[in-house]
């Protein structure tokens, strides 16, 4: 410790304090991030590197790794979307309106949080699975929902669903009332204040819970494999190719599909994060 | 200037009715088929051997990988919260990097360094230690998923705070340590205790990056969500829901603990933004 404080004011890369331990608690900090995350992931880009150019070119552009990166990155999309809409909705709900269990619902709304993806997994398979509680209600119309890709974006729809209420929740708590009477005594309709006083500050936040929700349900496995039925080029997610090429001791396969999923997920992300951050200037304020 | 009682109801219903198909369901659901031989299977199908093993080796990876993980979290909070420095926005967004990463890809990274034909594994192997298919490298995969959650709920709290506290108590002649455990520490105990809730919670229940470490070999490297993947895909439905359950409660007993956490937090945030 002592050592460690000897070092205040030492170096010009950081403001001068008083408190002591940045050495300290700054060597923790870097040495943990390093040898569980950094070094890891490294050795991760290092591995599907050294599968050469060729190997990689084939392995990205066969049909097999494009269905199931087409089919992880469009149900996390589309489930991230359903999550944005409803929770939006819910997050209203639970702010605006007063109803009998309404704080039991707000703590409820973390399941997904806090249930393991494997017990979500099953279950939602014994829900949704041709002979289970609602698949065997939907099956005589002929609706299939376990063990196709609709199976895949329930799970990611369940796993994603707190992102976007979490994020919302406090910006409408804070939101002031006196706008929505000033814009009504000015004559605005409901829809024109929905619209134009209270969604503009919301956006964003949502944005925000809706990448979260995207960023999770991308590399889902858990909550998926259960109820996806696994079948090639149809329901076959990404992070389920990464587990059969390991299994085949192909290391190297299983790194590129690995750096591939990372990649696009960072674009898309960096993709939605400079559409937020646009969407913030444009609706003017931090 | 509200909307009617009509679309209010509307609403509170659509909400209501879609947490009841994705929350409220498949938590039912767990109990229900865990039960549906009644009480004799559920004890018997916990009793196995092999569930005990598996609820074992859960709380062992959870009591090592708690403890690292307080230490990195307190000391990352401290770091990012307290001072001022070039890259720190970088450094925070490498904190939260694993939450971005696919659980798989978490497992994976340890392959690559500690399997057989990892960069490590023939190091490892004449030295006789195994790291993966073995309980360290399920502790690695759990430590990766598990990184962020103190810190996140850390840092956020400690910048609230500020540092009087700490200033003052180190002006009046306090060791760092003494400042260290008798300010600040109580400062940040509620929120600690959250982010430790959060994290063990995920450790207790991963599944897909410990699915890649362990090798799942029954009784020895198969945590409980492990447990529950062999049971299901045997068709023992009954005992994978068994072991299911256990889970499940302990996930409706953190979500009662972080209510609980919530509502004590939050009444001592509003005490300290009043003065």
């Amino acid at each position: 410790m002592s050592a460690a404080s000897g070092r205040i004011g030492a170096s010009s890369w950081r403001e001068r304090s008083v408190l002591p331990g940045f050495g300290l608690s700054f060597g923790i900090l870097v040495t943990a991030l390093s040898l569980i995350v950094l070094i890891p992931l490294a050795a991760l880009v290092l591995k599907a590197a050294s599968a050469g150019p060729e190997a990689i070119w084939a392995l990205a552009s066969s049909p097999r790794v494009q269905a199931a990166l087409r089919l992880s990155f469009g149900a996390a999309l589309l489930a991230a979307s359903i999550n944005l809409v409803f929770g939006l909705l819910i997050a209203w709900v639970l702010v605006r309106y007063d109803f009998p269990g309404r704080r039991f619902v707000d703590a409820a709304v973390d399941l997904p949080f806090a249930l393991p993806t494997a017990v979500a997994g099953i279950a939602l398979a014994a829900i949704y699975a041709p002979n289970g509680w609602i698949g065997s209600l939907l099956a005589p119309f002929g609706i299939r929902i376990g063990y196709t890709a609709a199976g895949v974006l329930v799970a990611l729809i369940f796993i994603g669903l707190p992102f976007v209420v979490r994020t919302v929740q406090p910006v409408l708590a804070e939101m002031e009332a006196e706008l929505e009477e000033a814009a009504a005594l000015l004559g605005a309709s409901r829809w024109r204040i929905i619209w134009s006083v209270i969604l503009p500050p919301v956006l964003p936040a949502a944005m925000t819970g809706f990448v979260l929700a995207f960023a999770r349900a991308v590399g889902e496995y858990g909550s998926v494999i259960f109820i996806a039925g696994n079948v090639p080029m149809v329901s076959e997610i990404a992070p389920l190719l990464i587990v059969i090429r390991l299994e085949q001791f192909d290391y190297a396969g299983a790194a590129v599909v690995g750096v591939l999923m990372l990649l696009l997920s960072f674009l898309l992300i960096l993709f939605f994060n400079l559409l937020q951050a646009g969407l913030r200037r444009r609706l003017g304020h931090v | 200037m509200r909307e009617g009682a009509l679309a209010r109801r509307l609403l509170i219903g659509l909400a209501l009715t879609f947490l009841t198909l994705f929350l409220a369901l498949p938590l039912a659901i767990v109990f229900v088929e865990a039960l549906t031989r009644g009480w004799q299977a559920y004890r018997a199908a916990l009793a196995d051997p092999d569930s005990i093993a598996a609820i074992r080796l859960t709380l062992i990876v959870a009591a090592i990988a708690a403890p690292i993980n307080i230490v990195a979290g307190i000391a990352g909070a401290w770091a990012i919260a307290k001072y001022e420095f070039r890259g720190k926005s970088l450094l925070t967004s490498l904190i939260d990097l694993p939450f971005s990463v696919s659980p798989v890809i978490a497992g994976l990274v340890y392959v690559l360094l500690f399997g057989a034909q990892g960069y490590f594994g023939p190091f490892l192997k004449s030295q006789g230690l195994q790291i993966i298919f073995a309980l360290p490298g399920i502790v690695l995969a759990t430590l990766f998923v598990t990184f962020p959650f103190i810190a996140r709920e850390l840092i956020p709290h400690m910048q609230s705070l500020g540092n009087a506290d700490e200033e003052a108590a180190l002006t009046l002649g306090a060791s760092p340590w003494r400042t260290f455990l008798m300010v600040t520490l109580p400062n940040i105990k509620w929120s600690l205790l959250y982010g430790v809730l959060l994290c063990n919670a995920r450790a207790m229940g991963e599944f897909g990056a410990v699915a890649v470490v362990s090798g799942k070999i029954r009784g020895l490297t198969t945590t409980m969500p492990l447990q529950i993947e062999i049971l299901y895909n045997e068709y023992m439905g009954v005992a994978a829901f068994a072991v299911a359950s256990l889970l499940a409660l302990l996930a409706l007993v953190t979500l009662a603990a972080k209510t609980f956490l919530e509502w004590r937090y939050a009444d001592e945030i509003a005490a300290m933004r009043r003065h």
